[in-house]
């Protein structure tokens, strides 16, 4: 599904991402931890196609094309979804407008004809009730006002209804409640199929518990030092991501 | 430059959809401007002799004034010898008594446009006046409206067949003296619409004009007067085109409005004359006056505008809040991109008790465009618990543009309360990629993002121009990014 392999990254002069190598099967559930900067959200960005970055080596391809060279939107119609660790606000434009041009728009790129207004509804108010969310949200505008959790929440009803392949969640536990983050978790895991894969970059094993992971790895100053099972997790809980590090200095 | 920004300045550029021109036979008058021209025009529209009187009377006044300053606009100065002030396709001598008189040229030029005057039931509830250039061509659905006693018709007919109405009216909002362009309006202003509802009427369909400035070289000078008396309601919408010319073309309207005791108006407009071409070449020059008087208790004035198009766009719409616990509303989106310029707001003045006021500007630029809110929030000492409400949003879309807003707040009695917003914003990079992250293009986003902008105004247009007027966001916008 994705290969990446010895990907540099640099925002301006500054290189950030220093040598990722990382493959993803379909299926597979991986999760990002690493320190705050380390350069998770970086690669979450570069993956999803946001400008302001440059590629200084490596390469990342998705089903077989590079990735690296899809424009933001293709990507997105194609299956690539960034679930936002900061979702933005758009003043005026209604939730429901957004997921219908969104819908659309990937429909379209795959020679499907617009959604049935009818079976729309019934598809989004099907999913707003799987995230226990209230409808009235559909009607806001998107994220104006909603809280940290509330917007949290509205990335998965997105990717719940978009159905993408490749699923990106950056920090989406954070700033969730313990209910919202059980109700979220098994949101996700009503998405787990065979074919869609995931990438969650998370600070806490907490959400690991809900979400079990087939690889963990650990990003620290733009590489992965360390890769393991769901037990790698657990012990970064318990020493924190210093012994890594020493590790990492010391080699 | 990020890549994005670069698609945001790159959706600016368009074509302008309504950029023919209309070959047709006209009778054109020669460029210049004297007190002949004048006599000239007021004969071949056989008028009543009082108003060959008040044309010169306000074309004498026009020579002792100054063009205005003030404006946030640039242009070079106009040689007002060099334009034509009358030009009309030609016809039969005594004018069409149908559409089927009408040369079937005009009607091909409204079709393009999408208003086809002799297919009535495609407009099924609208009644249009079309202005071709100097004169009006067509008024439809007359006899349906007169039945309910409401007169809607050309002006220049008006004044032959009405003339205690205009008489009585004509200059009673904007007298001759009010300012430059109304002044040369008031001595050369050729063609436009009238309409009375009677008491108690609420009139059966929304009005609408269709401005179209086809020949090159001429000014369109129209005069729109309408009055509501006691208790009616009217709804009335004006539409606006023109060819893609390289010079500027000049269009200086006045638009009069009376709503007499308990009468509701509510104007419409959507403007989208030639806004020149991306480096600036070309475009109208929209210096418009506009003003409506609530001249009665309760009396009610709603403008709402989408302003896209011209190259300079000078244009206040505003109410005289004279009838106590009259109502004045004031809804615009104006868009520049390119190097338009637009300076347009509104004035609100309250004289009657109880009056209020509502404003919501937005104002989009793109490109190199500059945009002005001017407002004036004018309280006098009769106008007891006057209130008034202004938003005024700007929007920015890349990084060349410009948003000024110039509020002026005059308030005379203590009780007033007069409340100000204002935001400027810019579309921002992460909520672009946000858009395009989700499956949109740019073009696509820019365009929502806008639309979701201009929300608040939108929702104030009838429905069937709420439509074009989103369907007019997003041309107006595109190549801003891409
Ligand atoms: N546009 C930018 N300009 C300068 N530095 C940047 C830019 N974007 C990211 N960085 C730097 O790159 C590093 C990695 O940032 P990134 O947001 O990827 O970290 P992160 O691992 O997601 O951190 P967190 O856990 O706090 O979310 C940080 O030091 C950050 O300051
Ligand atoms: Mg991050």
């Amino acid at each position: 599904m994705l290969s990446i392999k010895n990907l540099h990254v640099s925002v301006g002069d500054k290189p950030i991402l220093k040598g990722i190598n990382l493959e993803i099967k379909p299926g597979e559930i991986h999760a990002i931890m690493g320190p705050n900067g380390s350069g998770k959200s970086t690669l979450s960005h570069i993956l999803s196609g946001k400008s302001g970055y440059t590629v200084t080596d490596g390469s990342a391809s998705y089903q077989g094309k590079d990735l690296l060279d899809m424009a933001p939107e293709i990507r997105a119609r194609e299956g690539v979804f960034l679930a936002f660790q900061y979702p933005v606000e758009i003043p005026g434009v209604s939730n429901v407008y957004l997921l219908k041009a969104a819908l659309n728009s990937i429909r379209k790129h795959h020679g499907q004809s617009e959604v049935d207004a009818m079976d729309f509804l019934t598809l989004v108010k099907g999913k707003v009730r799987l995230l226990d969310m209230d409808e009235k949200f559909l009607y806001r505008a998107v994220n104006e006002g909603f809280s940290g959790g509330e917007k949290k929440r509205n990335e998965i009803l997105q990717m719940a209804i978009l159905e993408p392949k490749l699923c990106i969640l950056d920090e989406t536990d954070s700033g969730l409640d313990i209910d919202a983050l059980k109700i979220v978790s098994e949101g996700v895991n009503s998405l787990r199929s065979p074919d869609r894969s995931f990438v969650m970059v998370t600070h806490y094993q907490r959400l690991l518990d809900y979400i079990k992971p087939d690889f963990v790895h650990v990003l620290a100053h733009g590489q992965i030092v360390k890769s393991g099972g769901p037990e790698l997790a657990l012990e970064l809980e318990e020493k924190g991501y210093s012994w890594l590090e020493d590790a990492e200095a010391s080699a | 430059m990020s890549a994005s920004t670069q698609e945001i300045n790159n959706l600016i550029n368009q074509e302008y959809k309504q950029g023919f021109v209309t070959e047709l036979e006209t009778t054109t008058f020669l460029p210049g401007l004297d007190e002949d021209v004048i006599s000239k025009l007021s004969k071949i529209k056989n008028e009543p002799e009082f108003m060959l009187e008040y044309r010169l009377k306000a074309f004498r006044h026009w020579q002792t004034m100054k063009s205005p300053e003030w404006a946030f606009v640039n242009f070079d100065p106009i040689d007002y010898q060099s334009i034509s002030y009358y030009s009309a396709p030609k016809r039969k001598e005594d004018g069409p008594k149908s559409l089927d008189e009408i040369d079937p040229q005009v009607l091909e030029a409204y079709k393009k446009l999408g208003i086809p005057l002799d297919e009535q039931e495609r407009l099924a509830g609208v009644a249009v006046d079309a202005v071709f250039d100097s004169v009006s061509v067509a008024t439809t659905f007359k006899g349906k409206l007169k039945d309910a006693g409401v007169i809607f018709c050309p002006i220049s007919e008006a004044l032959r067949d009405h003339p205690e109405l205009i008489k009585e009216y004509l200059g009673s909002v904007v007298p001759i003296t009010d300012n430059y362009f109304a002044a040369l309006n008031a001595a050369v202003f050729t063609d436009g619409s009238f309409v009375y509802i009677p008491k108690g009427v609420r009139c059966p369909m929304e009005l609408s004009t269709y401005f179209r400035i086809n020949a090159a070289n001429t000014g369109q000078f129209e005069r729109t007067l309408i009055i509501a008396d006691e208790g009616s309601h009217v709804s009335y919408l004006e539409g606006c085109t023109a060819p893609m010319r390289d010079e500027n073309q000049l269009h200086a309207a006045v638009v009069e409005l009376v709503a007499m005791k308990d009468a509701v108006i509510k104007y419409s407009t959507v403007q989208n004359w030639y806004p020149g071409d991306k480096n600036g070449l070309g475009g109208i020059y929209n210096f418009v006056t506009k003003r409506a008087d609530c001249r009665g208790e309760n009396s009610k004035v709603s403008w709402t505008q989408v302003e896209t198009g011209s190259a300079i766009t000078w244009k206040y719409p505003s109410c005289v809040l004279t009838g106590d616990n009259s109502v004045g509303e004031f809804y615009s989106v104006a868009l520049t991109n390119n190097y338009q310029q637009a300076d347009t707001g509104t004035k609100m003045i309250h004289i009657g008790k109880n009056t209020r006021s509502t404003i919501v500007s937005k104002g989009i630029s793109a490109g190199k465009a500059q945009n002005t809110y001017r407002g004036l929030v004018k309280v006098l000492k009769s106008a007891e618990n006057a209130r008034n409400y202004t938003q005024c949003d700007s929007l920015l879309v890349g990084d060349q543009c410009g948003a000024h807003t110039f509020p002026y707040i005059e308030v005379k009695q203590p009780s007033a309360q007069v409340e100000h917003e204002a935001t400027t914003s810019k579309i921002s990079e992460d909520q672009l990629f946000f858009c395009q992250q989700r499956g949109l293009s740019a073009e696509d986003a820019v365009s929502m993002i806008v639309n979701g902008f201009c929300k608040e105004v939108f929702k104030e247009l009838p429905m069937e121009f709420a439509v074009e007027a989103q369907a007019l966001l997003g041309l107006s916008l595109e190549g801003s990014v891409g």
